[in-house]
């Protein structure tokens, strides 16, 4: 068994293909045309072969309560590995991303908080290799 | 307005003043986070949420919302009150060592 897939729910799925493609830098993997929406997955260009993001739709009556109370507290539901966090939210920020929140390192990991657009807020997380204290 | 010193009198609430201290406008979230990897403190989120009730009942943290998220916010006034109700006596001359042998040496 392996994992090959995993969910995040979007409120308009042209809008967070876009997203997670020309702001992210995630490729578009599948995209099945399924009534009136889509089965529409994006993968790391470091990864292509790897883990499925599907860019689901939101319309269950329960996911926007979910997951507006999640943003409302600043709960990110999904993380992102990236190799230096600093780097992206600069990269990020010049191409008009919200942070919650900004860069903090709390001991082997640096994270930071954006929000995607389409309903959720996304972590970004930094393994430091040394394992040190904070500085 | 709730009271200043009972909403200091709670270690959890402390550390968490020190964090908006560090830096303001934090989600809950962020609060959380670092309790837990900073002081060790483990609450829940329902417990840290009424921590910032407290705190917020007694004017030392503010909470807005912005578009969706929430931040709080660190606002030191009411602890001028503390000073303004027990300020530093005016300055007076250092009380001089009494003259001649000290007691109990004869």
């Amino acid at each position: 068994m392996r994992i090959g897939l995993t969910s995040i729910f979007v409120d308009d799925q042209e809008k967070a293909l876009r997203f997670y493609t020309e702001v992210l830098g995630f490729q578009e993997k599948n995209d099945v045309p399924l009534g009136e929406h889509r089965w529409l997955t994006v993968v790391s260009p470091e990864q292509p072969d790897g883990v499925e993001i599907v860019l689901e739709p939101n319309a269950h009556p329960a996911v926007v309560p979910f997951t507006e109370a999640l943003v409302a507290d600043g709960i990110p539901f999904t993380a992102f590995s990236v190799d230096d966090v600093q780097a992206e939210v600069d990269r990020l920020k010049g191409l008009g991303v919200r942070f919650t929140q900004e860069p903090l390192r709390m001991g082997p990991v640096t994270t930071a908080v954006l929000d995607d657009t389409c309903g959720n807020l996304i972590q970004l997380a930094q393994m430091h290799a040394d394992q040190g204290v904070a500085g | 307005m709730g009271d200043v010193f009972k909403a200091l009198a709670d270690p959890t609430r402390r550390a968490i003043l020190d964090e908006l201290q560090e830096r303001s406008g934090q989600t809950l979230f962020e609060l959380c986070t670092r309790l837990v990897m900073k002081h060790g403190v483990g609450s829940s989120r329902q417990a840290v949420s009424q921590h910032l009730e407290v705190l917020e009942a007694a004017g030392l943290v503010h909470s807005r919302r912005e578009g969706r998220y929430k931040f709080h916010d660190l606002d030191t006034t009411p602890l001028r009150t503390i000073v303004e109700r027990w300020p530093p006596p005016p300055a007076s001359p250092q009380p001089q060592p009494p003259e001649g042998p000290p007691c109990g040496s004869a």
